[in-house]
């Protein structure tokens, strides 16, 4: 055991590792913040098609060659994420056969561009980096560690400033409504920020991984808190500290990063549905 | 001193008409009860009241002192709201909130407002529960207490009492009528007429035929009659 933390502190003298570290906890932060609100809305699905029409517009910033995607994949996801909960609003069914729709062809367009004009000698590697992470986190620059924080910072001060509203939003959006809330504004924002949070993520978990970070933590947290405020501070909590053991646990393993992380939350989930069970049998 | 006017509406969605030439007027202190049979506009003559949908035709003018937003609602409960964890007093306290002014946290009367109304609705003791725990009466409470923190003027209520039994049903009347006696008006959506004659003091009949005034005019109808199935004059 002591070994193993010998290891570690070795391994946090890297300037690299350490980037990992911080912007994995930051984007961690940020994608539980609006799980909650993901889950209860039945959004969940919508950060599942949005990673993909981000692997999408990946492969085209590849393609063309630019040296820093941000400029393609942020403008495109966050256009999606508007147009796709514009749709949900109006017709539940309509809007989940959209995010079908838009995903897939985005994750089929992404595959053929990169096959057509391959950007190195190895498509297949490149292609299971971009869907699952691998390394990318492990080779940011000290420019993407700060953008990525900038980011993250926004978003955490967006939602922070604007908790109330999204609150009620979600819970009651008619009332909210009634009251002489903008929730079209709300429900904008709240698309906008998720888009940044994907486009963040796909740096630490790969495209088809993003769901599970924002799903797992809130899920979790359900099943134990009861309040939306110890919901949110717990899902946050949860999802920046299984974040951390992932990431320990893959440099020192040597697993792929996503995955591990991804494994971590599910383990978490599991034991937070114990304890939910073992609380409500109590009760009776 | 009249609050609502609704002068010759028509009202619906873009593909067609629900309801046509409808005119009603609410003032201070009444009760009011919309009835009528299932698909005949009833939800979406509150959503229009509401400012959740335009009128397709005609006006609705608001009397003096009263502001868009001054509109209490109890709506139907949804299904997101039935697995939605949050406690009492997140869920009256977020009624305070309005569009007029952007304030991104509540003030110390805000919390006052809530606390008042949640004693007024006897839930004190249930403050830091779940909503989801609650029984159906105890929800319906909440959201009660949660419209008054948003008006202190006119209430809407739709159905409020679908889904609870016999015993709380009448509580909750009585803890309307209660509100109503303290010169909120009420709107009232409601399927159960012989409590819409009990408690209302007008009544607004809509579908096939459209019926307005109060609550004794209508029980001398024919409409009347046929609805609350006494066919001899009260």
């Amino acid at each position: 055991m002591i070994e193993a933390f010998q290891k570690l502190g070795q391994y946090m003298q890297f300037p690299f590792v350490r980037y990992a570290l911080i912007v994995g906890v930051l984007i961690a932060l940020c994608s539980s913040l609006l799980g909650v609100t993901l889950v209860l809305k039945r959004f969940s699905f919508i950060g599942d098609g949005l990673s993909h029409v981000a692997f999408g517009a990946m492969s085209v910033a590849a393609v063309v060659g630019l040296t820093n995607e941000m400029f393609i994949v942020m403008p495109v996801t966050v256009v999606s994420a508007i147009l796709l909960l514009r749709t949900g609003q109006n017709a539940r069914i309509k809007g989940d056969a959209s995010v079908a729709l838009i995903s897939v062809f985005a994750l089929a367009f992404g595959y053929l561009l990169m096959n057509l004009f391959p950007t190195s000698s190895n498509v297949s590697a490149d292609v299971c980096g971009t869907l699952f992470g691998s390394t990318s986190v492990l080779t940011l620059t000290e420019q993407e560690v700060w953008i990525s924080a900038g980011l993250s910072l926004v978003t955490v001060v967006v939602f922070v400033l604007f908790y109330n509203r999204i609150f009620a939003v979600t819970f009651d959006e008619n009332f909210s409504k009634a009251t002489g809330i903008r929730t079209n504004l709300y429900n904008l924002i709240i698309a906008v920020v998720i888009a940044v949070v994907i486009v963040l993520a796909m740096n630490l978990v790969g495209s088809l991984l993003i769901s599970a970070l924002i799903i797992f933590p809130a899920l979790s947290a359900m099943r134990v808190f009861k309040s939306f405020l110890s919901v949110t501070i717990c899902s946050a909590a949860l999802s920046v500290s299984t974040a951390l053991l992932g990431l320990f646990a893959s440099i020192m393993f040597g697993t792929p990063v996503g995955p591990t992380i991804v494994v971590a939350e599910a383990i978490a989930f599991a034991i937070f549905w114990i304890i939910g069970a073992a609380m409500g049998a109590k009760r009776k | 001193m009249e609050q609502l006017r609704c002068n010759d509406l028509t009202l619906g969605y873009e593909n067609g008409a629900v309801v046509k030439n409808l005119s009603f007027s609410v003032s201070e202190g009444d009760y009011l009860a919309i009835v009528g049979e299932n698909g005949s506009g009833k939800t979406t003559l509150m959503k229009t009241l509401l400012g959740l949908l335009k009128p397709l035709g005609g006006e609705i003018e608001r009397g003096e002192g009263l502001r868009r937003f001054d509109v209490g609602y109890l709506p139907q409960q949804t299904l997101v709201q039935r697995d939605f964890p949050a406690s009492v007093w997140e869920v009256v306290l977020s009624g305070c909130l309005s569009g007029e002014k952007f304030r991104p946290f509540y003030t110390k009367e805000d919390r006052k407002k809530a606390r008042e109304n949640l004693e007024k609705m006897g839930l004190t003791a249930l403050k830091n529960r779940s909503y989801r725990e609650l029984s159906g009466g105890q929800q319906q409470r909440v959201l009660l207490a949660r419209a008054l923190c948003a008006t202190r003027k006119i209430l809407l209520l739709d159905e409020p009492v679908t889904g609870l039994d016999p015993r709380v049903t009448i509580e909750l009347y009585e803890l309307i009528r209660k509100l109503n006696d303290e010169g909120i008006t009420i709107i009232m959506i409601s399927h159960d007429v012989s409590a819409a004659v009990k408690y209302a003091n007008k009544i607004l009949h809509i579908g096939r035929q459209t019926f307005f005034g109060s609550v004794k005019e209508y029980l001398d109808s024919d409409l009347g009659k046929s609805f609350t199935g006494k066919e001899e004059s009260v």
